[in-house]
């Protein structure tokens, strides 16, 4: 019981996916920053945010529905962070997880931004309504060929749906490579890197290696963002539905074919 | 100096009002954003709506059509917030002090914590008003 609670406040939970989290974030706006030839926040940045984000007056929506207002965020924290405890735990060996883990984390991967959706709603603004039908959208069209692509990589690892075995399985055979946004940035990444690049291992000098895989997921990430910053949600959705769908088709045509 | 003091002071994030200017200051202000002057060094963002901001950056005479909107978006600003009252027409009325339209200076309105005068401010000097002004508090 306390090591649960451990594992789900500090360890790859709360404390630690919070710090970790805001480096991303900073690291993603220094990214942005020297791609457009400037300079950059300082490290202590997402830090300073959070405490001034604190000081700051909650304003209460006359309209809306308060109470779900200040009840979304909650659980959209409570989702990110359960869905790093679920990965990190077994991504570094510690624990190995329960059949079905993959299952139960694609569940928990919606649910920060479903709570985005709900809590825009909440607000009683128009405009909130706007960006929530937006962020709608994007859940349907990046969801499917998402899916799909994990269904290649559990027909890959012989139909088991354990993220361990998953991995277990990469380190006999090799990694899955080849056949191929803060908080959530960074759990998605090591998510990939779990799936992807045969795990993360925390002995010694295999913390640094692991840590530049997600890094490199990170780097990836932020630079497609950067080179693509006018794409609208009508393009996003016809580049997901259309050609992400047919290339995660393609990788779980070849996955049943044994390529 | 205190721990939040100084990480309200690291992480303004600004919101753009025009109370009816041409248009001038605020190429000014977009100025600060571009690589050259780069406010992010500093923490300082722009933001889309005056529920995220901590800096209200004003340009412009306050004209009779935009002074109710003024009060009202002043009104919905989470507490506390830094009005700055940017260019010589916000801070003074400037050449159009006797026109017929004209309902400002803005420190006639709202309370005004910093004043940047300049035809429009060059970046410089919003920048080093700005410095000078959190050194201060």
């Amino acid at each position: 019981m306390i090591k649960d609670l451990f594992y789900f406040l500090i360890f790859p939970g709360l404390v630690f996916s919070g710090i970790i989290g805001g480096f991303f974030s900073w690291f993603d706006r220094k990214i942005t920053a020297r791609v457009q030839f400037r300079q950059g926040p300082p490290l202590l940045q997402p830090l300073y945010d959070f405490v001034k984000l604190l000081l700051k007056e909650t304003i209460l929506p006359k309209n809306g529905s308060p109470t779900t207002f200040i009840l979304a965020p909650v659980f959209a924290l409570f989702g990110a962070v359960m869905v790093s405890v679920f990965i990190l735990l077994p991504a570094m060996g510690i624990e190995t997880g329960f059949n079905g883990d993959l299952i139960v984390i694609i569940y928990l991967l919606n649910i920060p931004s479903l709570m985005y959706i709900i809590g825009a709603m909440a607000s009683g603004n128009p405009l909130a309504s706007v960006g929530a039908s937006r962020e709608m959208k994007l859940i349907l069209s990046y969801e499917v060929p998402f899916l799909l692509v994990l269904l290649s990589i559990v027909i890959k690892s012989g139909m088991s749906i354990k993220l361990t075995e998953i991995i277990a399985v990469q380190s006999q055979k090799g990694a899955f490579i080849g056949s191929v946004s803060g908080i959530i940035g960074f759990i998605v990444s090591s998510f990939l890197a779990a799936i992807f690049f045969s795990g993360l291992n925390v002995e010694g000098i295999h913390i640094l290696w692991s840590f530049l895989k997600v890094l490199v997921v990170v780097l990836l990430i932020t630079l497609i963002r950067n080179t693509n910053p006018r794409v609208r949600i009508k393009q996003a959705m016809r580049f997901f539905w259309i050609w992400m769908n047919l290339l995660a088709i393609a990788s779980v045509v070849l996955a049943i074919l044994g390529l | 100096m205190g721990f939040k003091e100084k990480c309200f002071k690291k992480s303004l994030w600004l919101f753009h009002f025009s109370a009816g200017s041409c248009n001038n200051c605020d190429i000014e202000i977009l100025d600060c954003l571009t690589p050259r002057f780069d406010v992010e060094r500093f923490g300082m963002k722009l933001v889309g709506s005056i529920r995220h901001a901590d800096v209200m950056l004003v340009t412009g005479i306050v004209t009779k059509k935009t002074k109710p909107r003024l009060l009202e978006v002043y009104k919905q600003a989470p507490k506390p917030i830094v009005v700055v009252a940017i260019g010589a027409c916000a801070c003074t009325g400037g050449i159009f002090a006797s026109g017929y339209n004209f309902a400002g200076p803005l420190d006639n309105v709202i309370p005004v914590d910093l004043y940047i005068p300049g035809c429009p401010p060059k970046p410089e000097a919003m920048l080093a008003g700005i410095i000078k002004f959190l050194n201060k508090k």
